[in-house]
């Protein structure tokens, strides 16, 4: 069968105008209309409306606001900046964590021992898993008459009545366990795909070149994992800041706007607040702040540098 | 001559190498000489964190309101006859389940069209499109809620399912004809000319020949769109309004907002949440490390 496949001589078609010039615009024409539709026009939606004072609970004030919003967010505003500080501390504590600990689990599934198979199924389940239903799962672990730290104070650990969730002090670390309990597994995927990809022979060579584990790892594994583990934290660094599904509800945003990040407050200030207007602009900000972030990161981290 | 010489001189010690023989050995490459406990130790410790959890739940499912037992026996199906009923999980799983499948066959369709159009042609707008693709994944889905209310609004698709099904496909896309283009650029275009060359015009040559081959990958990206929009909350939970229209997580969220939580049925109502999505785990779980690794990683 490759065989014959490989023999014929090639036909090389070319795209000589007509319908084959238009088809590939044909493709992706449903593509381009749904994201112009849905994502270029609310962008530029968001961009008109951040100018504006759009209320709808206040219909006679609306009208052109020029910079004003903005000059509220950067100005009169302390909530932002403290939602601001959250969110950077909540995405560099998640993606670190992530990373080290997928890094971590990613190494030791790729090992062969018996039950692999099983034990990648199991560790990478709560991957599939969604934030309000993480936010069930742990809510019952963390519940302070039935959870798990109620049993943990009948065999005489820590005290009865503790609710990790309404501590000022303990809340951003229960968040911070519950997001990572199913953030890991997806950098451990990412991880595992590529480690997979490393040739084998390295590996041989090395060891019969006296080189250790350690040595091989910082080696071998490491510079071949950059580019993954660089894109792979800066996608997840984006998605954990714009992901509002589990603290929305595992926290609401509290104790006391604790643990409300950025995105939290916008959807607090226009779908709860009417205010949309303001909301848009500090969707503006969230923006520029967040291609502003990305781009640096990946100046800094020189993507794909070394191997081009 | 000096290429063997050359070789043999990364390799001065050839006894000292594996012998050939052992191709068992020769696959497991990075584990030579790591003892078992070092394995199986951090291996249990973290299934104990993954487990834990899930195992929780089932127990607060299954035991009898009230009960303490860490064991859940005897078992009951109250807490599910409870959620189904009267909390109408019947109602959000079928809205979930319609969701999910539509946004499943949206995204699939539409991402293997563009997908082929950026493995298989050089087209002027191409660089355009790619870079729109990567950008989007920097816009905030959970910023966008105002407007894309105001669309739907505008549209009069607000309490119905289709605004949800078109929000989350759209925000599904471009990872997802990322994936297929990678899928598809594995397949050798010789495939497909060799189709031509029977007879075959473009359409039946993709079908017949690419598509068979790109199963595993349409399964994979077909699974992630519906798992995503199985989960999604947000969108489901702005745009619907009335109660027979709503999905899970937002049935979910209710229960937990509620102001004496009922613990076993919130439980059970997690049971329900997760049934869908741990089945289609299952299924494509040996797809998912190569999926990626074809599509994403390598680009």
């Amino acid at each position: 069968m490759a065989d014959a496949v490989a023999k014929p001589p090639r036909v090389t078609r070319r795209r000589t105008g007509g319908p084959a010039r238009r088809l590939p615009y044909l493709l992706i024409a449903p593509t381009g209309l749904l994201m112009l539709g849905f994502i270029a026009y609310p962008m530029l939606s968001v961009l008109y409306y951040s100018l504006r004072n759009y209320n709808v609970t206040k219909p006679w004030r609306n009208g052109y606001a020029g910079f004003g919003n903005f000059t509220r967010i950067l100005t009169d505003d302390p909530q932002f900046w403290d939602t601001l500080v959250f969110s950077g501390k909540w995405v560099v504590t998640e993606v670190l964590l992530q990373l080290l600990l997928g890094l971590a689990l990613a190494l030791l599934v790729h090992q062969t021992f018996l039950g692999r198979g099983l034990a990648r199924a199991l560790v990478f389940s709560p991957w599939a898993v969604s934030g309000v239903l993480t936010t069930t799962i742990w809510m019952l672990l963390y519940n302070p008459s039935t959870g798990i730290s109620r049993y943990l104070a009948d065999a005489g650990i820590g005290t009865y009545g503790t609710s990790v969730l309404s501590d000022t002090g303990t809340v951003f670390w229960a968040a911070v366990v519950a997001e990572l309990w199913r953030g890991v597994p997806f950098f451990a995927i990412l991880i595992l795909a590529d480690l997979q990809s490393i040739p084998q022979d390295l590996y041989e060579a090395a060891s019969v070149d006296g080189a250790g584990r350690a040595r091989r790892f910082f080696h071998i594994t490491l510079p071949h994992l950059k580019d993954a583990i660089i894109l792979s934290t800066l996608l997840r660094g984006v998605w954990e800041f714009n992901n509002v599904d589990l603290l929305y509800t595992l926290t609401g945003g509290g104790p006391a706007g604790q643990t409300t990040t950025l995105p939290l407050y916008v959807a607090n200030t226009g779908i709860n607040g009417h205010d949309f207007g303001y909301a848009s602009a500090l969707t503006t900000v969230a923006f520029v702040i967040l291609l502003f972030c990305s781009i640096l990161y990946l100046r800094l981290s020189k993507f794909g540098g070394e191997t081009k | 001559m000096t290429a063997a010489l050359a070789e043999q001189g990364t390799r001065p010690a050839p006894a000292a190498a594996p012998p050939p023989t052992a191709r068992g050995k020769r696959r497991r490459g990075l584990d030579q000489g790591v003892p078992r406990w070092q394995i199986y130790l951090p291996l249990c410790l973290y299934l104990l964190f993954t487990l834990v959890p899930f195992y929780w739940m089932l127990l607060f499912a299954l035991r009898p309101a009230g009960s303490n037992a860490l064991v859940p026996w005897p078992i009951t199906g109250e807490h599910f006859q409870k959620v189904w009923n009267e909390r109408s999980f019947g109602i959000f799983f079928q809205n979930s389940m319609i969701v999910g499948v539509a946004s499943l066959v949206m995204t699939t369709a539409v991402a293997l069209a563009g997908g082929y159009a950026l493995a298989r042609f050089d087209f002027r707008l191409k660089k355009g499109f790619m870079l729109a693709l990567l950008a989007s994944q920097f816009i905030p889905g959970a910023l966008m809620l105002v407007p894309l209310f105001e669309i739907f609004k505008n549209l009069q698709m607000i309490n119905s399912l289709g605004s949800v099904v078109i929000a989350e496909t759209v925000f599904q896309l471009p990872l997802s004809i990322i994936l297929i283009s990678g899928f598809i650029k594995n397949v050798p275009v010789s495939l497909e000319e060799q189709a031509w060359v029977d007879g075959c015009g473009r359409f039946r040559a993709f079908c017949a020949v690419v598509l068979p081959l790109l199963r595993p990958g349409l399964i994979a990206v077909g699974s992630f769109a519906f798992v995503h929009s199985w989960n999604h909350f947000l969108f489901a939970l702005m745009f619907l309004s009335s109660q027979d229209k709503q999905t899970i997580p937002v049935g979910l969220n209710t229960l937990i907002g509620a102001d004496s939580v009922d613990l076993g049925a919130l439980a059970a109502g997690g049971v329900i949440a997760a049934v869908p999505v741990v089945i289609v785990f299952a299924f494509i779980q040996k797809w998912l490390i190569t999926g990626f690794s074809a599509g994403a990683v390598k680009g």
